[in-house]
């Protein structure tokens, strides 16, 4: 019987076709040939563990949460609450009181501009965020200003897309409550020294909201060695479900700030002439939350942490490595975001075909990618194109995907002669 | 889904050979109506600029960004509506219309190069691309003057 064997001390190799296996998904057709998923930065997929997880949970366990004494409302606070301290474990915050379920990254960043932002800015208050910045994390904030009158400040980023570091550290003063800032640019895939940027930032008594949304799929985030204040991530980015996210917040700060939305679960009392809100995290939590939603996120961070989140961010870099190169070989080829440190996103162009054109002719192969201005548009505006053509890796990619896209590309070139 | 149904020679050449693209000037007499179109599903926008000479086209110009399937239907509706009265215009965009979003409408005789956006309709997550001229047009005719957006 023939045995695998591995070198002596070496890492077992990460095996992305067994990965592939564990999603379903993966195995569809489209327009007649095998699709190539390279569209994780704006969904990923779901593996069966997270599938089984939430349909185990809705076969045996559901009712509602925190409400009543009967043995499944037991079974689902439990499944509920057991998935916030798994989500505490993975973010290494202090305690569960910090994690607050939302339905994604948006709404946690919504939370924490009316919650914390609007009661407390005012006149000649500035909120610092930067040219890479998602729509969420920048029209909550325009919000905020119109509702308090304080300013929105954006630090500019250089031609590779990369922060001007010096800029933003300028930007910064006495004035500056809040920096608002993506842990990676889901445009360009941008990873932001975001570290670096908080020391900064508390330096001149700022607080810190991360946009996460991109980078808990392809890195181990710790929020208290990070120095974020705020934390914000979706489910789905990070093979979950759709329609949950967390916003981790530091205790003191949630516990200052007031309630957003009224409702169920977020009260201790209630009477015509006055409510009692409750404690921490469900003060935030207004009405039945997504419990097999929690649950299956819960799910996620088991399989991301069972295949090793190091290992996956190192097989993507090497995809990004091999796609990057093979698209520089292509002519009329233009990648936009050429930052030195990035993580998973291949964004470009190509020389007479709009991103638009690109994408039908790639999914006529097969061949799944995003394209248009990727809920970024002052970063399309910044580097003067109307949209661009992602591409962009999870831990299921292979390099035979990488092959696909080029031959697609070639398609495309053909296409438009 | 057959790639060369929607990319056919006649979009093609017009994608790479935009007619009458750019915008009028206030010069040159005539009513000047002015639009623009955006699609923000996608980024594009484009502005389409008529001169009147009474109820008929007289001139017809249109400039922007956008892929080929929206720039190529933009140069074909400049060459069919130019000279056409406003009643045939009207008329002319429902039957693009509903060659656009009708499976199995057969083209109209009287569409001439137009009928070359027929197979837009086996791409659904295309037919704005191939309709934001022309409901640009509309409004420029319309109104005068507006922005119009496909969502």
């Amino acid at each position: 019987m023939a045995a695998k064997v591995s070198p002596i001390g070496a890492a077992p190799a990460y095996d992305a076709a067994r990965v592939r296996r564990d999603f379903p998904i993966l195995a569809t057709h489209v327009n007649g040939h095998p699709l190539v998923y390279l569209d994780s930065a704006a969904s990923s997929q779901r593996p069966l563990p997270v599938l089984r997880a939430v349909e185990s949970y809705e076969t045996h366990s559901h009712a509602n949460v925190h409400r009543g004494v009967h043995a499944l409302s037991q079974a689902a606070t439990a499944a509920f609450e057991g998935a916030r301290e798994r989500v505490r474990r993975f973010l290494n915050a202090r305690s569960t009181r910090e994690i607050v379920f939302v339905r994604g990254t948006t709404e946690a960043i919504n939370l924490v501009a009316q919650s914390y932002g609007r009661p407390r800015f005012g006149p000649g208050d500035e909120i610092l965020i930067t040219a890479l910045e998602h729509h969420a994390n920048i029209v909550p904030w325009q919000m905020v200003c119109e509702q308090t009158g304080c300013t929105l400040k954006v630090a500019p980023i250089n031609r590779r897309g990369e922060l001007a570091y010096e800029e933003f550290a300028r930007l910064l003063s006495a004035r500056t409550q809040l920096v608002a800032v993506a842990h990676v640019s889901n445009a360009l895939g941008t990873v932001l020294p975001v570290q670096r940027m908080a020391d900064a930032a508390h330096a001149h008594g700022a607080l810190v909201l991360v946009d996460g949304a991109q980078a808990v799929p392809h890195s181990r985030v710790d929020v208290r060695t990070l120095g974020a204040d705020f934390y914000a991530f979706s489910g789905h980015k990070m093979y979950a479900p759709t329609g949950i996210g967390v916003l981790y917040g530091r205790e003191q700060l949630l516990e200052a700030m007031p309630p957003w939305q009224g409702g169920g679960e977020m009260i201790l009392t209630v009477s015509f002439e006055k409510s009692t809100y409750n404690e921490l995290p469900w003060k935030f939590e207004a009405g039945t939350p997504n419990i097999s939603g929690a649950v299956g996120l819960a799910a996620a961070m088991d399989y991301l942490e069972s295949l090793g989140i190091d290992a996956v961010a190192a097989h993507e870099s090497r995809l990004l490595a091999l796609a990057t190169a093979e698209l520089g070989r292509i002519p009329g080829i233009e990648l936009v975001g050429t930052a030195a440190h990035k993580a998973s996103v291949l964004s470009f162009t190509l020389a007479g075909v709009h991103a638009h054109d690109l994408g039908t002719i790639l999914d006529t192969v097969g061949v799944a990618v995003r394209t248009g201005h990727h809920c970024a548009m002052p970063v399309m505006s910044f580097f003067g194109i109307p949209a661009t053509a992602r591409a962009s890796f999870g831990c299921y990619n292979t390099e035979e995907d990488v092959a696909r896209l080029v031959a697609g590309l070639g398609r495309a070139r053909e296409v438009f002669g | 889904m057959d790639l060369k149904e929607l990319y056919r020679d006649v979009i093609l050449d017009h994608n790479r050979h935009p007619r009458n693209f750019g915008r009028l000037e206030g010069a040159g007499g005539g009513e000047l109506l002015h639009a623009d179109g955006h699609n923000p599903l996608c980024g594009d926008r484009l502005s389409v600029y008529v001169r009147m000479n009474g109820e008929r086209v007289e001139d017809i110009r249109f400039e922007g960004s956008g892929c080929a399937i929206s720039t190529a239907s933009a140069s074909l509706m400049t060459e069919a509506v130019k000279g056409k009265e406003r009643a045939a215009v009207a008329r002319l965009f429902e039957q693009v219309h509903t060659l656009l979003t009708h499976h199995d409408a057969a083209p109209d005789a009287g569409l001439g190069k137009l009928a070359a956006l027929s197979g837009v309709r086996e791409f659904p997550a295309r037919v704005k691309c191939a309709t934001l001229s022309w409901h640009t047009l509309k409004a420029a005719l319309e109104h005068g003057a507006a922005t119009v957006s496909t969502e």
